[in-house]
């Protein structure tokens, strides 16, 4: 029996078309755009101008604060403009726009970089070159890795865990990346370890992905403290608090965090990116995004630089197809739905999904019939159509103890109603209320 | 680019494809061989008192929703057609069509629409309606027609008595368990349902079979059926182990009476059943230990209509007292 996480879950059609295609490399864009919040925490502050010349991997926004991340220029070239623009959250937010310098080689070198095992820096060196390097966690999230990393007391924590469980359906980058850079994540484990004193790593991969499991197995076959673990195919595993407790059985507490019962957790792609920043000083700049959708001519893997345009993508892959109804960024379950695609890949774009029209409409809400689904789906243990109820007449006090709070948003509830209620929606709802609420108490 | 057409929604972006209406099929689907049963021993008089049924729950869900409330007609759910099924089930075929239609108007205006319609009943609607008629008219509600000889004739002979109320009466009059033996139905006629009783409650093995289909298409959980079953198995064990005399076994109970098809298709109704397991539970066990009390120390010689109607009472504060664990709730966070 394969280990998962014990309670509610899902398991939508996978429909990971693109798991046997290689990464590609993207043609380096003409233009980037490069908003300066694509982190958790607070905006990055500009240190370029206008009409500047930036060096491929330059900083061209510093870290803002404790919580923030350096960025990095993507390309190297002339700034062109300071402006606002639409990102993926649908906000204008500020960007720096960079006209890639079509004469500067390093633009289109290919980086290869070849596997440095040898770990050769002190804790301190480490941590200092994961802040410096912008890295935030690449699974979506985007939180800045080296506050994850900045540990008072690293005693308290006793295992590494590695995000690989890739559940969301059609993303493929984490499965690719696995499987071409084994090696490099392996060791990329291994500096993590060593900076933060962990004797025990495992990484978490759900067993749709065996070729990953076996390459990782036999990449880590020298390092007796990492295990491979195969886990059974279920959304939302790959949500942290899923992943630990299929993992190790422990149940982060309520409104506390993986730390609190001695745990880390980093997505494989933040992995590799540590790798390359410590054993090869390359900032964060571009990552591996899946361009997919039933109807894409050729959806592919590609390595992205940030700032690129998604309908750089899009083209790259044949286009926009007719009847396409939707375009999300990341996956199905939730990902977020986009109208315009001059917006940029950020540093936590895991995937551009293309729905057609049969898969986007959604159907009409219907009464509850108080089947019991959404309860038994819940991997919070909510009541999910209660809380529907009680954001859509404004009980806010009671939704919040009945701990609205804690759900994920993992979108389980409302992809099992037989009656196509919008029960997310409305607990997000519910939740942004109770969050300016307890703002307005403090 | 900005194409017109491109819609923008919250996530999620794709569904399972359940609809409630799948649902109500799948049920559908399940009650076709306790049907067929019943056509076989009922004959003709079952065929047309489940039509009736069918037909006028269907159209005083349809009327009172086109004329009365004014609201979105919503009878294609297939909602209407299954209460109107399970309160044929629950009626002795040699019914009066009036009396059906009256069970009818009672499950679907009074049970169902007046609390809101679909989703919004506290009472199962099929039950309130048989248990209306069981009230209103009782001579005719205990009568029971003859099995099998009679299935193609329009109109049934009487014979006058189920399992349990032969037992029932029997006990009353002074017999034992061993004396009344011979005028009751063997296992296998049990199982078969080739006895007296309610239309649909007959064949035991028919009523399982599709309590099975409704288990692996996960319309229903494990927990209400088997939980009402082997809670009455246990509570009925006990007094027959003290005297076997005096009650019947449990088998006896399990088999006969509306049991099975009260376990299986009127407590799991959806709408009227507890939203979680440890409820479901609870909810299981109060309709068993209700059944059993009426069918041993009450007047009547079977309960389990009342008992679900008097647990579906409980369900809302079920609902409030079982709640689902709570992730990471009640842990101790290691002090950091």
């Amino acid at each position: 029996m394969l280990k998962t996480f014990p309670k509610g879950g899902i398991h939508p059609a996978e429909n990971k078309i693109t798991s046997s295609k290689a990464i590609r490399r993207m043609p380096v864009p003409k233009v980037v755009y490069v908003p300066i919040a694509q982190h958790i925490g607070i905006p990055s502050e500009i240190v370029v101008d206008r009409k500047d010349k930036v060096e491929i991997g330059q900083i061209i926004a510093k870290s803002g604060g404790y919580v923030s991340s350096n960025i990095h220029a993507p390309v190297a070239g002339t700034v062109t403009k300071l402006d606002m623009m639409v990102d993926t959250s649908g906000y204008k937010k500020q960007c720096i726009v960079i006209r890639t310098d079509q004469k500067n080689e390093s633009n289109f070198e290919t980086p290869e970089f070849p596997l440095k095992k040898e770990i050769t820096m002190d804790q301190k060196d480490i941590l200092q070159h994961i802040t410096d390097s912008g890295i935030v966690g690449l699974g979506g999230a985007t939180f800045p890795s080296h506050v994850k990393l900045d540990l008072k007391n690293d005693n308290l924590i006793d295992c590494l865990i590695i995000n690989g469980v890739e559940c969301e359906p059609y993303l493929t980058a984490d499965h690719r990346l696995m499987l071409e850079k084994a090696d490099e994540i392996v060791v990329g484990i291994q500096i993590l370890m060593h900076a933060l004193h962990i004797q025990r790593a495992v990484i978490g991969i759900e067993n749709n992905k065996r070729d990953a499991v076996e390459v990782l197995k036999k990449a880590a076959q020298d390092d007796d403290r990492i295990k491979v673990a195969a886990l059974q195919v279920k959304y939302p595993q790959g949500s942290e608090k899923q992943l630990i407790k299929a993992i190790l059985k422990r149940e982060v507490p309520k409104g506390g965090l993986p730390m609190d019962v001695g745990v880390i957790v980093h997505n494989v792609g933040t992995i590799f990116a540590i790798y390359q920043a410590v054993q090869h000083d390359r900032p964060l700049i571009e990552r591996v995004v899946t361009v997919t959708g039933k109807k894409i001519e050729n959806p592919s893997n590609f390595w992205v630089k940030i700032g690129t345009p998604i309908k750089d993508l899009v083209e790259e892959v044949g286009g926009i197809p007719e009847g396409t109804r939707k375009i999300v960024n990341g996956g199905p379950m939730m990902g977020k739905a986009i109208k315009n695609t001059d917006v940029p890949i950020t540093k936590g774009t895991s995937g551009i999904l293309v729905i057609s029209e049969e898969e986007a409409s959604r159907k009409e809400s219907k009464n509850c019939i108080r089947c019991s689904n959404c309860v038994f789906v819940c991997p919070m243990g909510l009541e999910p159509h209660l809380l529907m109820n009680l954001s859509e007449k404004g009980f806010y006090e009671r939704a919040k103890a009945e701990d609205i709070m804690t759900c994920i948003e993992c979108g389980s509830c409302s992809y099992v109603c037989p009656s196509h209620r919008p029960l997310l929606d409305y607990i997000r709802f519910g939740k942004n209320i109770v969050k300016k609420l307890e703002a307005a108490q403090n | 680019m900005t194409d017109e057409r491109i819609i923008i929604s919250a996530s999620p972006h794709v569904h399972s494809d359940s609809t409630s209406k799948k649902l109500m099929y799948d049920v559908l689907i399940a009650l076709i061989p306790a049907f067929i049963v019943t056509l076989y021993v009922f004959g003709i008089s079952a065929l047309i008192m489940t039509s009736v049924a069918v037909i006028s729950c269907i159209l005083f869900e349809y009327l009172i929703q086109k004329y009365l409330l004014k609201t979105a007609v919503t009878v294609s759910d297939g909602s209407a057609l299954i209460t109107g099924i399970l309160l044929a089930f629950n009626l002795p075929s040699s019914l009066p069509l009036w009396m059906v239609i009256t069970g009818s108007f009672v499950a679907i205006g009074i049970a169902k629409m007046s609390f809101g319609g679909l989703g919004y009943n506290i009472f199962n609607p099929a039950l309130v309606g048989r248990v209306f008629l069981f009230i209103s008219f009782p001579a005719q509600m205990s009568s029971w027609p003859v099995p099998v000889e009679n299935n193609m004739t329009l109109v049934d002979a009487i014979s006058g008595e189920t399992t349990l109320g032969i037992i029932k009466e029997g006990l009353m009059y002074g017999e034992t368990m061993s004396t009344l033996s011979m005028q009751i139905p063997s296992m296998t006629e049990l199982l078969l349902g080739f006895t007296s009783g309610s239309a649909g409650e007959m064949s035991a093995l028919a009523l399982i079979l599709g309590g099975l289909y409704l288990l692996i298409r996960k319309v229903i959980t494990w927990h209400i059926p088997i939980t009402i079953l082997v809670t009455m198995a246990v509570f009925t064990g006990i007094f027959w182990l003290v005297d076997p005399e005096q009650y019947a076994n449990p088998l006896i109970h399990i088999l006969s009476g509306g049991a099975v098809l009260g376990a299986f298709y009127m407590a799991t109704d959806l709408v009227t059943s507890p939203m979680t397991k440890k409820g479901m539970i609870i909810f299981a066990v109060g309709i068993a230990v209700i059944t059993v009390v009426i069918r041993l120390f009450g007047a009547y010689p079977e309960g389990i209509s009342f008992a679900i109607l008097i647990m579906n009472a409980f369900v809302p504060l079920i609902n409030s007292y079982f709640k689902p664990r709570r992730f990471g709730n009640k842990i101790k966070a290691k002090i950091v």
